[in-house]
């Protein structure tokens, strides 16, 4: 990551905006096209989460494969409630991941602790209280083509991304996502 | 076997357990004291009953009411056996010797009453971090992290 | 996280040579712990010499939630403890409070309870058989059994409009009838069942190196089962004959045909083919509801929402896929219960562990894990 990072800084300061645009849309094709994703599936969603891998829906034709090893993977699918005993593993496991690496939040109880949230004594309300998350997937649990649906958003997601520090790429959204502006492209 | 069934074998074979013996809600009930737990507890074992169901406590305000379900596969009935703990400073007997099932039930009623069971081999929190304060199903736990939920009806 | 492990420790044996003891984690995050359990494996070289499971990572205090929660509300939280058959919880609980509350349930909703239940157990079972096989190296299984799986949770789905949270079971009844023709779907796929799970038993069972990898591990003797508190599969793998359908029969059980598989040698294989055969079983008990079901209520009348029971405190249990499952609750005359308590099959059923892997090696404790068929959201509740 520190070679690519000073690669990026180097592209970007010195007028090799066209070659880090080229490099850019190469790195985002393919981290986007093979999503190996690391099932951290804790509670119910696990069972969604298997059945998205098995029989009729099949994940792994949009590249994404899940790989029980943190050190594989670049996206952590947090599916189920987070308890305060679980929460350091999922912190832990979080930090091996290597970089560039993504969240997706499944289900309400990673959300904000869904149905838990009141009046429990040991559930972490949501899993963003812990690690950053991309992509958010309500319902309790969500049908297995939500899933696949929130792959799809968090390929476009990837698509906006440089390797050149704090700077973003246009993009075209297929739908709306709110806080990122469709052709937008400068740094914030 | 049905429950007057059941009372007529038990009074038959202990009748110090005899008076001791209710009906609620089509169960039966024994209530006996702790200290007398142990015993009323193997008396059961020997009448049949060898199955140590469930194992629980409920917090009733003075007291902590310790409850054993017992069934019984030859007589296909069960039993509960209840007993009180004092709030202050509770301790009770465990029921381990008699049947290894209380092991890791006796363990969890420890972990969120913080009731004690002498005896127990390994008296240890199961569910709960072992740095965790307090225990929760008390009705006077209090946590900061927790979220009262507001009150609709 | 605090990992309590020393990494290495000398002991000696009993012959007096000293043996290095190797602490091995295992999880909460493992692919092969079905969930988020933890085991703490003592190992000599390759054989484990004390497993020590550590539960309590999907403790989400549901018996504190639900002393806050009136009856009706309680239910669709029972969904989320067993959760690979939340019919089971849902069923359960309702006959707590059926009983608590002196309600009596229509005949129709009875059948309805237990054709869903009895679906559920093949749903249920055919997620223990998949992972057995993904255990053992057969990842196949996992396909073969989502199918007949996936089947069942499209039927639920028509039915109740959940894949897995159903909330379907109410007390007094069920929260609704079934839609048109699904009595039909039901029959014209049984036979497709039948030949899906045959074909699963000669793909697996008939494997020699399936058999090889299951027969005489974990071996549990009828003794220990019936002292230790299991159920289910678990305990008729080891020839103990306690179904409470059959020995202590609810509901409409008594009105059907049905058998109880039961093993003999208490192995993971016992075990395995118990859930099988229970699959067969279960497909019977739907054909002969389906059969003898008739129009009528679905609920019982003049249930208030707001159900307040008089004071006293009621148990019921019935045999859900890992076991006897039951429900304790204590009312005190309001409208919320004042003390809920699952007893879990799962969580006797794993208290098993360290006593049935002792002695087998590392790459057999996933197996003598996978033969307890352990949910953990009814394990930790």
């Amino acid at each position: 990551m520190a070679l690519v990072d000073k690669l990026g800084a180097a592209l970007d300061s010195s007028g090799g905006g066209i070659i880090l645009t080229s490099v850019d849309s190469l790195a985002d094709w393919a981290r986007g096209k093979s999503l190996w994703s690391m099932p951290m599936g804790t509670a119910c969603c696990a069972m969604e989460l298997i059945a998205a891998s098995f029989s009729k829906f099949d994940f792994d034709r949009h590249g994404t494969f899940p790989r029980p090893d943190p050190r594989h993977v670049d996206v952590m699918i947090v599916a189920g409630t987070i308890t305060r005993k679980m929460a350091p593993a999922v912190q832990r496991l979080y930090e091996q991941m290597a970089d560039p690496k993504w969240v997706i939040a499944m289900g309400n109880c990673a959300v904000s602790g869904g149905i838990f949230y009141y009046d429990s004594y040991s559930v972490v309300r949501g899993v963003d209280e812990l690690l950053p998350v991309d992509v958010y997937i309500a319902g309790c649990p969500p049908r297995p083509e939500s899933m696949q649906d929130a792959v799809f958003q968090l390929r476009e997601k990837i698509a906006t991304e440089s390797i050149a520090p704090g700077k973003t790429r246009p993009h075209e959204f297929l739908l709306p996502v709110p806080g990122a502006s469709s052709g937008g492209g400068e740094a914030e | 076997m049905n429950i007057n069934e059941l009372r007529e074998h038990l009074c038959g074979q202990y009748p110090d357990l005899c008076p001791l013996f209710s009906i609620e809600f089509g169960d039966g009930v024994l209530v006996v004291g702790c200290d007398k737990l142990h015993a009323a507890a193997s008396d059961l074992k020997d009448l049949g009953f060898d199955r140590l169901g469930m194992l629980t406590a409920v917090d009733r305000d003075e007291t902590f009411e310790m409850v054993y379900r017992l069934t019984s596969r030859s007589m296909s009935a069960g039993i509960f056996l209840k007993c009180h703990v004092p709030r202050e400073n509770p301790i009770t007997h465990s029921l381990n010797s008699l049947w290894p099932a209380a092991n890791w039930q006796e363990r969890e009623v420890y972990d969120l009453f913080g009731i004690v069971f002498k005896g127990h081999p390994d008296l240890r929190r199961i569910l709960l971090p072992p740095e965790w304060v307090g225990h929760p199903l008390r009705k006077d736990y209090e946590d900061d992290r927790m979220v009262r939920r507001p009150d609709y009806i | 996280m605090t990992l309590d492990i020393k990494e290495r420790s000398w002991t000696t044996g009993s012959d007096g040579t000293p043996v290095e003891e190797l602490v091995v984690n295992v999880g909460p995050s493992h692919p092969s712990t079905h969930g988020v359990c933890r085991v703490i494996a003592h190992v000599d070289g390759e054989v484990v010499t004390k497993a020590e499971p550590v539960i309590g990572y999907l403790h989400r205090g549901i018996e504190k939630i639900v002393e806050n929660r009136t009856y009706l509300q309680i239910v669709p939280i029972t969904d989320r403890l067993d959760y690979v058959g939340s019919m089971y919880a849902n069923w359960a609980y309702c006959r707590s409070v059926e009983r608590l509350a002196g309600i009596r349930v229509p005949e129709r909703a009875e059948y309805l309870r237990v054709i869903t239940c009895e679906l559920q157990r093949i749903a249920s079972h055919m997620m223990s058989l998949g992972s057995t096989g993904a255990d053992t190296g057969a990842a196949t299984m996992f396909i073969y059994a989502f199918d007949v799986r996936e089947r069942i949770v499209e039927l639920f789905e028509e039915l109740c409009g959940s894949r897995l949270t159903y909330n379907y079971v109410r007390p007094g009844g069920v929260s609704m009838d079934v839609p048109e023709g699904w009595f039909d779907d039901i029959l014209s796929w049984t036979d497709a069942a039948r030949n899906s799970i045959s074909q699963m038993d000669r793909l697996f069972f008939g494997n020699f190196i399936a058999r090889g990898r299951l027969k005489g591990i974990g071996v549990l003797s009828a003794k220990d089962a019936v002292g230790w508190g299991a159920s289910g599969p678990v305990a008729r793998g080891s020839g103990v004959n306690w179904d409470l359908r059959k020995h202590d029969t609810y509901s409409v059980y008594p009105r059907f045909d049905f058998d109880v598989p039961v093993g003999s040698n208490g192995d993971a294989y016992d075990r395995a083919r118990c859930r099988l055969f229970e699959c067969y079983e279960s497909l019977r008990i739907v054909e002969q509801a389906i059969e003898q079901i008739e129009p009528g209520p679905f609920k019982a009348d003049g249930i208030p929402r707001l159900l307040a029971p008089r004071p006293g405190d009621a148990y019921d249990h019935i045999e859900s896929a890992r076991g006897s499952l039951g429900i304790y609750l204590v009312s005190d005359g309001s409208p919320r219960p004042y003390r809920m308590k699952v007893r879990s099959p799962a969580f006797c059923n794993l208290a098993l562990l360290p006593l049935l892997a002792e002695g087998h090696t590392l790459s057999d404790l996933v197996i003598v894990l996978g033969s307890l068929d352990p949910v953990f959201g009814e394990v930790d509740r």
